[in-house]
């Protein structure tokens, strides 16, 4: 344990970056370089306390950690910020992300550079506090207050139908976080406090669960996405720019999966264990469906949006599974999504600067001009299809063995799932990449020295988590575990508690 | 020792692949400055630097170059070398294993390191060597290795060396992790490891789009059945607690009785399993109705389709399912199911390869009916006599594929065997190993077929069951069509009037060295290999050699009943092949028109087996235009009309025409929402006073 308050630096840090940036003047070349450097060295040195969190992490502990408590709105709402197992690695994941965001914007963001900084560095602020908030209402600040600068993001720099994919992005979230924000509000009503670990010791009661339940589902199945409520993520990911892309796939889809483990799960297990057949079928469905749309996609960021929420898909079918090797795969699929999806905007992003375009048939033949692209994308590729030793293996393979556990029907459906992407992601490789090079594109060069540096970091992540995944399960496990006893505790009693009143 | 017979082939493709990519730097050395102005022209300095060097390492004879050649990549010598020189130590080493394992019964348990670990779920890497995996690492490093040295001289012009050779050895990697697994889940890992190489290398030349299509098409269909051998695993997961070898095969007689809830069924557990694994194994192998990725995989280079396509890839599912006999053995129901698809395959296969035209397919056809054969085998119970076919299959069949590339390289990479004949005297080194590898594979007297294939054929009858009946009549008939296929192959191409033009045929010239050595090896092998290891594999000395390494039940006498079989069906085999010889010599020799006016006087049956039992045809209808249509339906109609169309456009519509004269669009959505935040943060406030808090 520290003394020092390490969560509220690695949170606040990017504010400080955000506070230079305010202050460097002029416009001219200079001052943009001075930017960016600045944005990227807030967000290198955001990384490495984020390092020093890990090191000092106990994976032993599945309570809460470098517990942080200060008086702030008063009365019962406090500053309160503490990370587990299930938080960590997703904090972890941001700050490792962010300094590849600010690097792939480095030359294909031209108008408004500091503004743009600005946004991902408080965005970034926001993230990590979504992940480390312990109070209920500080939560919710950052979660929704994430959304802001996301939409500035995609507003102000994103594509030409960047209009109609933020109002699209806007109608879901908002509808999905009022219905939380009432239930935000009854919990208060009824617990008298909004401290979540005081929460996650309180008993609801069980029709209450279900109200409640609802009420968080509405949110987090919009962030997630889940089916039938996903067609903002392919509209908001093909008007965004490259770096916001890989935000949305990489971390912000994350706060879903991270709200139903956080909330959900422990807090309402009644209603989850209720609910867990419905979950499994929108994520079936979401597999399956989403799949096949894929398979069609004209699109490059289009079809790699819809190959994420069929991975999300696993990822809440795994959570609930409510077995360990369901809800550790779950967490291990979105740390693993993190990187892989993140890599495969970035390749996208590659090609979009050099040829401004994303269709599919613009393409064609790019291994003879780019044979490190080449290289790169397949890495990513397999990643994305689930092949063993890569990252992508691991979450795909303990989600469905936690779903077989919980019901073979789901694991059947899902599995095909296997199937569908390795169809629409080697085709999409053959469309792109293999054949002769596309008339046009003769002099198209590969890649420059800062892409392999964004690439190669990524690719060596997604192997090693693939043979040695260890670090974020070992990391997770204890935390997990403690979840899953408690829940299954709850939903016990339960059912001995109504067997005691039917004779 | 096990680590070095396991990483080197993995040392040397990542050396080979670090030299890929340098060269490949060298030649598009990558953006400098922005990388949207690449039109501008700035890159014609590239192609002078890349012209002048890349040179140096191009040695041999460049006579017979085919269109613009590119210059070989850089450092092609040094990939060939480092990849082929480490893949000889790691061959010589795995006979140095099997001699110990066998003799000394040195099994051994190596653990390398932890994989995954989630609650009960605890998988390591690790090695498990019994006699099975001795068997497998001979037969896959033997023949890896032999054809590292001939791509030396097969791939000479192809300006790739590195990559190909970085491809080569990462398989021979996968393919090692597969055999010496000591869990399944490894086991997948190698098993989808050998799947990406596969398709790395059918799809080696990407030109070519045929080349492409077969690449997707062998991964997709391979997929299909690593479905059932996912869920296999779950099912064992779930139904051992492990995933392990070693744990499930000492609890399996436990839950022999036992059911498993699967699909709202409860099921006999172990036939589940079983079954479901050997989904996987069908497409892995190529059996029917998951073969139809195997002939077109022959798009890639010719030494590929003798390793993965031949000898090693598609013989993993018999591994498979010798390796988890210990469950097979509990589970008749699947083992008379696998004798009924290994016996129709070999009579599929075999009819398909009557009539095509290409050399390289009609080995791949046979490829796959032989694969039939072992599992016909494996399907009575006869485990050792499966893995002993493949174990000869492996040479035999990969001296017919590299002395078919042999014939390919002498003739200008023409494979179409209509415009070979009378090559005998041009290349008669090539001529007498393909007619050493055509006895093998037909079983004549002595070779290495005519050990394990008659093994096979008197294990499927002494069965004595129906489905072992069945597979017994398949398969004889299959030994008579192998064999008229495969002496048409060598009437077609070595003997009669050239029918290639004579500028072709002046051209044609024997295959180099480092061709030729490997064929003369594999040509020992599939002189001598049956008869050396006869005894040990199926005869006297079985139990002795393999040990635990294959579980046979106690009520398993197949080996015993095999020795009492009637004299019929010991002569058979030996009958049908040579009336199959004696077919395809009036065919092809004697009257060679009578082909052609058999095949329009039945031209419906010529048609349905020329065109592969139109099993591709029949795929397109079901699976892949469907899906595509479902996917475009659902994309369209499914999210654009319903969600979209109900959901927020429907709504925006609304909205937009309350609010759309009253502020600007572009900040509007931010405004509300701030504002709605606003709304709820102050709502919350108010609900706090209230309260009094």
């Amino acid at each position: 344990m520290t003394d020092w308050p390490i969560l509220s630096l690695v949170t606040f840090l990017p504010l400080v970056g955000v506070f230079f940036l305010l202050v460097i003047r002029g416009d001219d070349e200079a001052a943009l370089r001075n930017v960016r450097h600045v944005a990227l060295w807030t967000t290198v040195v955001t990384f490495a306390v984020s390092l020093v969190l890990w090191a000092k992490f106990d994976t032993t502990n599945p309570g809460f950690q470098f517990v942080e408590q200060a008086e702030w709105l008063g009365g019962a709402i406090k500053y309160r910020m503490g990370v587990d197992g299930i938080s960590t690695p997703f904090i972890i994941l941001t700050a490792f992300l962010m300094p590849f965001c600010i690097l792939a914007s480095w030359t294909s963001i031209k108008l408004r550079v500091r503004e743009y900084m600005i946004a991902f560095l408080v965005l970034e602020t926001l993230m990590i506090g979504v992940f480390s908030a312990l109070d209920l209402v500080l939560f919710y600040l950052f979660f929704e207050g994430g959304l802001i600068p996301m939409f500035l993001i995609i507003g102000i720099w994103g594509g030409t139908r960047r209009i109609y994919a933020s109002f699209k992005f806007f109608l879901y979230t908002l509808l999905g976080s009022l219905l939380m924000l009432v239930a935000i509000l009854a919990m208060y009503g009824v617990a008298g406090t909004t401290d979540i670990q005081a929460l996650l010791a309180y008993k609801f009661p069980a029709e209450m669960q279900t109200w409640l339940w609802l009420g968080f589902f509405a949110s987090f199945a919009v962030k997630m996405p889940m089916w039938p409520v996903h067609t903002w993520l392919p509209d908001a990911h093909v008007e965004a720019p490259t770096a916001g892309s890989v935000i949305l796939a990489g971390i912000l889809l994350k706060m879903g999966g991270y709200g139903f483990l956080r909330f959900s799960l422990p807090m309402f297990p009644l209603a989850s264990e209720y609910f867990a057949p419905f979950v499994w079928t929108l994520s079936v469905v979401a597999i399956v469906y989403t799949s096949l749309v894929a398979l069609m996609q004209e699109d490059i960021k289009k079809l790699i949006a819809y190959s994420s929420i069929a991975h999300m898909g696993f990822v809440t079918m795994g959570l609930f599974a409510m077995n360990a090797q369901g809800v550790q795969g779950a967490v291990f699929q979105m740390v693993s999504h993190g990187l892989v999806s993140g890599a495969l905007f970035l390749c996208v992003g590659v090609v979009y600067d050099r040829m401004h375009t994303r269709e599919i048939a613009a393409f064609g033949g790019l291994v003879n001009k780019m044979p490190w692209y080449a290289a790169a994308l397949m890495v990513f590729t397999m990643a994305n299809v689930g092949l063993p030793g890569t990252s992508g293996f691991v979450g795909e393979f303990l989600t469905l063995v936690g779903a077989f556990r919980a019901n073979t029907w789901v694991a059947l459906f899902a599995t095909t799932g296997v199937i569908l992407s390795a169809a629409y992601a080697l085709w999409l490789y053959r469309r792109v990449v293999f054949g002769t090079i596309r008339p046009g594109l003769e002099a198209i060069p590969d890649l420059s020295g800062k892409e392999i540096a964004l690439l190669v970091p990524l690719a060596v992540l997604t192997v090693i988590y693939g043979l040695w995944p260890a670090p974020i399960l070992d990391m997770s496990a204890a935390s997990v575990d403690n979840l899953i006893q408690s829940a299954q505790a709850a939903v016990d009693s339960a059912g001995k508690a109504a067997m005691a009143t039917t004779p | 020792m096990y680590h070095l017979i396991v990483f080197l082939p993995l040392l040397g493709a990542v050396i080979a692949s670090v030299i890929a990519l340098t060269g490949a730097r060298r030649r598009h050395p990558g953006a400098v400055g922005p990388v949207d102005a690449f039109h501008d022209g700035h890159d014609h300095a590239h192609h002078a630097a890349h012209d002048a060097h890349g040179h140096d390492d191009h040695g041999g004879h460049d006579d017979h170059a085919h269109g613009p050649v590119e210059p070989a990549a850089y450092g092609s010598r040094a990939a060939e070398y480092v990849t082929t020189g480490l893949l000889i130590v790691s061959a010589v080493l795995s006979w140095i294993a099997f001699v110990d394992v066998t003799l000394n019964d040195a099994d051994a348990h190596v653990r390398v390191m932890r994989w995954i670990s989630a609650g009960g779920l605890q998988l390591d890497w690790a090695f498990r060597i019994d006699t099975l995996t001795a068997v497998m690492l001979v037969v896959v490093n033997s023949v890896s290795a032999l054809v590292h040295v001939y791509s030396i001289g097969y791939m000479h012009e192809d300006p790739h060396r590195p990559r190909f050779f970085a491809y080569l050895s990462l398989f021979t990697f996968a393919m090692l992790m597969l055999v010496t697994s000591d869990n399944l889940v490894q086991l997948f890992f190698g098993w989808e490891g050998v799947g990406l190489a596969s398709y790395l290398l059918i799809g080696f030349w990407y030109q070519k789009p045929s080349a492409c299509a077969a690449a997707i098409k062998a991964f997709v269909v391979n997929r299909v059945g690593d479905f059932g051998f996912s869920l296999g695993m779950f099912a064992t997961f779930v139904v051992f607690g492990s995933v392990s070898f070693e744990t499930i095969f000492a609890a399996a007689p436990g839950v022999a009785d036992k059911t498993i809830h699967f699909l709202g069924h409860d099921w006999h557990a172990l036939t589940v399993i079983s079954f479901l694994l050997f989904i996987g194994a069908m497409g892995k192998s190529a059996q029917i109705g998951l073969h139809t990725w195997l002939p077109d995989a022959m798009e890639g280079p010719t030494p590929v389709s003798a390793l993965i396509h031949a000898a090693t890839m598609v013989t993993a599912g018999v591994f498979l399912v010798a390796r988890m006999s210990p469950i097979f053995e509990h589970a008749p129901d699947t083992l008379a199911f696998i004798t009924v698809i290994g016996g129709t395959t070999a009579i599929f296969a075999a009819t398909i390869g009557l009539v095509q035209t290409d050399i390289k397919r009609v080995i791949a056809y046979s490829t796959c009916s032989q694969l039939g054969y072992m599992f016909a085998a494996l399907g009575v119970g006869a485990y050792g006599v499966g893995v002993f076919h493949l174990f000869t299959h492996a040479f035999f069949k990969a001296l017919l594929f590299l002395g078919s590339g042999s014939v390919i390289h002498a003739m200008h990479h023409e494979q179409d065997m209509r415009k070979m004949g009378g090559l005998r005297r041009l290349i008669p080194v090539t001529y007498w190993m393909m007619v050493i590898g055509t006895l093998a594979l037909t079983g004549f007297p002595l070779t290495a077929g005519y050990f394990s294939k008659d093994a096979v054929i008197e294990a499927t009858y002494a069965a004595h069951t129906g489905v072992g009946a069945y597979a017994f009549a398949m398969t004889v008939l299959a030994a008579l069509l192998t064999s008229f296929y495969s002496w048409r192959l060598i009437f077609l191409t070595f003997h009669g009037a050239p029918r290639a033009s004579l500028e072709t045929m002046s051209q044609v010239h024997e295959s180099p060295r480092v061709m030729i050595a490997p064929l003369l090896i594999l040509s020992v092998g599939a002189l001598f290999a049956g008869l050396v290891f006869h005894s040990a594999f199926v005869g006297e000395g079985q139990g002795e050699f393999w040990r635990e390494a294959l579980f046979t039940g106690e009520g398993n006498e197949i080996l015993h009943h095999m020795h009492e079989v009637p004299a019929f069906v010991v002569y058979a085999p030996f009958v049908v092949m040579v009336i199959g010889f004696a077919l395809a010599w009036l065919f092809y020799i004697k009257r060679p028109d009578l082909p052609g006016r058999l095949a329009s006087e039945m031209r419906p049956l010529y048609e349905f087996l020329l065109n592969k039992w139109y099993f591709d045809e029949l795929y397109d209808r079901i699976f892949v235009r469907p899906a595509k249509w479902i996917g475009r339906f659902l994309w369209k109609t499914g999210d654009g009309k319903i969600i979209d169309g109900l959901g927020p456009d429907g709504v925006s519509a609304r909205v937009l025409d309350v609010t759309g004269q009253v502020v600007k669009l572009q900040t509007g959505y931010l405004y509300h929402y701030a504002f709605a935040m606003l709304i709820g943060v102050a709502a919350m406030f108010t609900w706090f006073m209230v309260r009094g808090i």
